[in-house]
């Protein structure tokens, strides 16, 4: 074991580890962030994503002795104080863009990261943005839609 | 959880040699986007981790003094395809990994890891290919040289020693001024998806656009290796631009290449794979050189 000290939804947080672990695995089951699901386990269904120092990785190819002295964004950190949704959330609740739920999470990691960036993208630019990712219930157009909704209505509200 | 034995963060090149000399059974871990599945799976079940991703040497990309591209093996895929650098001197490197996986997988994956794996459906390797790059090996007994067609061995072998790092890849200045290139990934899937066949050209065109003054093609899953097609270069060097290029350049790769079938592909699918690409990736690159594309 070992303690490493990572910031974690804007919380300085310290964690014990097992060097052999998964970011996927510290999030869920010691600090208990539950939105991180496990799919594939192996970096292909995008369900573990997270966002470290901003980026959009698969937590559960990336292990948590690297988020050492980083910044890790989950879903829990994007609400308000309250509960609150986020503007990312609330597009895809607009949207229907939820379906069993499973893929939402990471998917919503990757949709704050591009609305993060403050530019506005095409249809086929963001459906390569969210390629990491697998929907198995099939729901990927709401998801654009979604996307594509909250990109523009941040891009108004920012400015030009 | 993993089931590695332990793992050691190397602080710098010669640690990491140390370390790797130290443990006969040690394995280099970097991004982590191959090994720790390879860990999973079992292959690499119970062996201890040297890890060379926080080594600042290893990474970033930078222009020599004789202008040579120096590309560090830790760099990401990400980092590769935003550089100005690569999207001003040698874009078809960028636009190649930028086709590789999906984007998580992009802000952790290596292109070092995607040479030293020596995987022959690596998609960056083709291009590296075509740009003769250089690669730079550091070991117990200090750095060594070689060209980057020389470092496949055979499926997931490459010319590394135990204790040995891929510390540097070089595009020489003459290697890539005046070309243009283009590389076409044909998979199942646009995105997290395995190359069936890539095919990567550079081209370089004589005074106006008239002639092929050079021209370079190499293949990912064209043989056990990536590699090069040097007949089919050599035979239309000298010629002059026009639709029957193609055809010649596509047939006389097919002198050259060993395909085999595979879950993915069967062997003739990929064959025509490798004729059809050739003389498409040619025509871009040309279209490019001439430039009624974007370079």
């Amino acid at each position: 074991m070992r303690i490493i000290e990572l910031e974690v939804n804007g919380k300085k947080t310290e964690v014990a580890i097992d060097e052999r672990e998964s970011l996927a695995d510290t999030l869920r089951e010691r600090l208990h962030l539950t939105s991180v699901k496990k799919g594939c386990e192996v970096g292909e269904c995008g369900a573990c994503t997270v966002l470290v120092d901003g980026k959009a990785v698969d937590s559960c190819i990336y292990l948590t002795l690297w988020a050492a002295g980083h910044k890790v964004l989950t879903v829990e950190g994007i609400t308000g104080p309250g509960g609150e949704l986020s503007a990312v959330q609330q597009a895809f609740v607009d949207e229907a863009a939820v379906q069993c739920g499973f893929c939402t999470p990471g998917l919503i990691m990757t949709a704050v990261e591009i609305v993060g960036t403050g530019r506005r993208y095409t249809r086929e630019e963001l459906r390569k943005m969210i390629s990491g990712h697998l929907c198995r219930c099939t729901g990927y157009q709401n998801i654009l839609n979604a996307i594509e909704r909250v990109v523009n209505e941040t891009h108004k509200a920012v400015g030009k | 959880m993993y089931d590695f034995g332990t793992i050691y963060e190397a602080k710098g090149i010669p640690d990491a040699i140390t370390a790797l000399m130290a443990d006969e059974n040690a394995v280099v871990l970097c991004g982590g986007s191959d090994v720790l599945l390879r860990v999973r799976e079992g292959r690499l079940a119970g062996r201890n981790l040297v890890s060379i991703r926080s080594i600042d040497d290893l990474s970033g990309i930078l222009q020599e003094n004789n202008e040579t591209i120096q590309i560090r093996p830790a760099t990401t895929f990400a980092q590769i395809t935003q550089n100005e650098l690569v999207q001003r001197c040698i874009p078809t490197l960028g636009e190649a990994v930028d086709q590789i996986g999906g984007p998580q997988l992009r802000n952790v994956a290596t292109v070092g890891g995607n040479l030293c794996n020596g995987a022959c459906s690596a998609d960056s390797p083709p291009v590296l290919l075509t740009l003769n790059a250089e690669l730079e090996i550091t070991g117990p007994n200090g750095a060594r040289r070689l060209l980057l067609e020389d470092f496949f061995e055979g499926p997931g072998k490459v010319n590394l020693e135990h204790g040995e790092l891929l510390t540097a890849i070089r595009v020489a200045k003459k290697d890539y001024e005046g070309y243009f290139g283009h590389y076409i990934k044909f998979s199942q899937r646009e995105a997290m998806d395995i190359a069936t066949l890539g095919c990567a050209v550079q081209v370089k065109l004589g005074a106006e656009g008239k002639t092929i003054e050079d021209a370079r093609l190499a293949f990912a899953v064209a043989a056990p290796v990536p590699m090069r097609c040097h007949a089919a270069e050599e035979s239309i060097r000298g010629q002059a631009v026009g639709e029957t290029l193609y055809d010649w350049f596509g047939r006389t790769a097919l002198t050259e290449v060993r395909p085999r079938t595979s879950w993915r592909a069967s062997e003739t699918f990929r064959r025509q794979l490798i004729y059809e690409l050739s003389g498409r990736a040619l025509k871009a690159a040309i279209q490019k050189a001439k430039g009624e594309g974007s370079a």
